[in-house]
């Protein structure tokens, strides 16, 4: 055995035992009264979210409405590791496509009945993918997952019809044009509310644009900003998928 | 019997998480190849936000969605100003730790997307995979 | 929470993270760290986590599977270890 591979076993198995150890000072699994679950701030959320936010799934609740800064700049992270897969290994701006083609892409048969059925399937996939957008108040989903499912469903076309169709669909100008808008959207809710004299992000205060009552204000921008993540997510996913399967030339694919 | 039973289902947990999390660990230290590494890197991270998840966990509780029909028993909550429905802490579970694992694990797959690009150019630059062919080449640029 | 389940989920995990990692064939490695996400999304909906397991059946099974298989494809499916 490499030392390399003893002092790795060493420091896991001291660092496991310490853990271990740990584990008995730690509640009971499941306990209603361990100190997470009884915490005053879980019980609030639990108790009054619905009557501030009149949504009924506590978790879009906290993602979008209290903990909005949280989920701000986790798109931008998310955003960032996209522009960060570009400049490491794109090739800057997409040229034209070769005279002649790669040549794995020219002698590759590609199924007819694959094709067909995944022509097929992506709508329902995409339909599928915005209502799990529109409907995250109600039931688990919301940007981020619906926003995956968007992306997915390109990722499909491209692994099946070849990635140039996809980019047809989807080029890299217009994934990141649409990865920058979710963004923007995100932000600029929260600076509309500046604006309006509230502090960023606190959705309250928008009644007077949109009308209705502030816990409907609450409710609604809910859904715009889930729906900037999920513009957001889609591009970055589509173009994370797109780079590392051509290794950065956007033709050729799988 | 019945005191270990509930010393396994109480700790048992726990101590998957804690194995896991080694067994990334060490993946991370000792495999050679870079896929590998961020295989256990994966591994790790999960380990992570399971842990996480089971803190909000309570025993025999409904999913954090409210349905509108928690009131115990139809009765209500009576409070200063009206009644309105009274929801027991104890009867949902915990929402804050799955808000704060829900985004770690999508930005969780868009750092293992930098990272495997990374991977790629590392395979573009030294044409392999392996840590100690890419140091011997490492040293054998430095030498010319 | 069910907790015999919740047992019999967690031993399945520690296998196929084990497998995942020992396995020299990286293409089966990456198929194999798939079958460990969804174990994970069965072992969170089973906590009561809804939405992280959808998020997880999503990204962890879905995305980073294929991207896995992505730069496979496009680097080496040899391992020495």
């Amino acid at each position: 055995m490499k030392p390399m591979k003893l002092a790795a076993l060493l420091t896991v198995i001291v660092t496991g035992g310490l853990l271990l150890f740990a584990t008995s000072d730690l509640p009971d699994w499941g306990d209603p009264l361990s100190p997470a679950n009884a915490s005053d701030l879980s019980t609030y959320y639990i108790q009054d979210s619905r009557d501030v936010t009149e949504v009924p799934n506590l978790v879009t609740a906290v993602l979008a409405d209290y903990r909005g800064y949280d989920t701000m700049f986790e798109t931008v992270v998310i955003f960032v590791a996209g522009l960060g897969i570009l400049s490491i290994l794109g090739q800057g701006k997409c040229e034209e496509p070769l005279a002649q083609p790669v040549a794995s892409e020219q002698n590759r048969e590609r199924d007819m009945i694959t094709i067909i059925t995944c022509r097929l399937v992506v709508p329902i996939i995409q339909i599928f993918a915005l209502y799990v957008i529109a409907h995250g108040h109600y039931s688990p989903g919301g940007g981020f997952q619906g926003g995956v499912m968007l992306g997915s469903s390109f990722i499909l076309i491209a692994l099946t019809s070849g990635l140039p169709d996809a980019l047809k669909r989807m080029s890299q100008e217009r994934a990141i044009f649409l990865a920058g808008l979710g963004v923007l959207i995100y932000a600029g809710t929260g600076l509309v509310c500046m604006a309006l004299g509230r502090n960023f992000l606190d959705y309250e205060i928008l009644h007077k644009l949109m009308g209705g009552t502030g816990v409907k204000a609450r409710y609604d921008s809910m859904l715009i900003v889930e729906i900037g993540v999920a513009f957001t997510v889609m591009a970055i996913m589509f173009i994370i998928y797109a780079v590392l399967s051509s290794k950065g030339r956007m033709r050729g694919g799988l | 019997m019945d005191v270990f039973l509930d010393f396994l289902i109480a700790k048992f947990n726990y101590w998957i998480y804690v194995i896991l999390m080694m067994i990334g660990l060490f993946a991370m230290i000792a495999k050679n190849n870079l896929i590998k590494k961020l295989v256990g890197m994966c591994i790790f991270q999960t380990a992570i936000i399971l842990f996480y998840v089971s803190i909000g966990v309570k025993e025999d509780a409904r999913i954090p969605i409210l349905t509108g029909h928690e009131v115990p028993h139809g009765g209500h909550y009576h409070t200063e100003d009206h009644e309105r429905p009274y929801i027991d802490a104890k009867t949902v579970t915990n929402p804050i730790p799955h808000v704060l694992m829900l985004t770690a694990i999508v930005v969780g797959v868009s750092t293992l997307g930098v990272a495997l690009a990374i991977a790629q150019k590392v395979h573009l630059h030294y044409d392999s995979l392996e840590e100690d062919e890419i140091l011997a080449k490492v040293q054998l640029g430095n030498n010319d | 929470m069910i907790w015999s389940f919740d047992i019999i989920v967690l031993i399945f995990l520690v296998i196929a993270a084990v497998i995942a990692l020992s396995v020299r064939d990286l293409l089966a490695s990456s198929m194999v760290l798939g079958i460990y996400s969804f174990l994970i999304c069965i072992l969170w909906a089973e906590m009561g986590a809804v939405d992280v397991a959808f998020t997880e059946a999503a990204v962890g099974a879905g995305v980073s599977t294929v991207i896995m298989i992505a730069t496979v494809f496009q680097t080496t499916r040899k391992s020495k270890d």
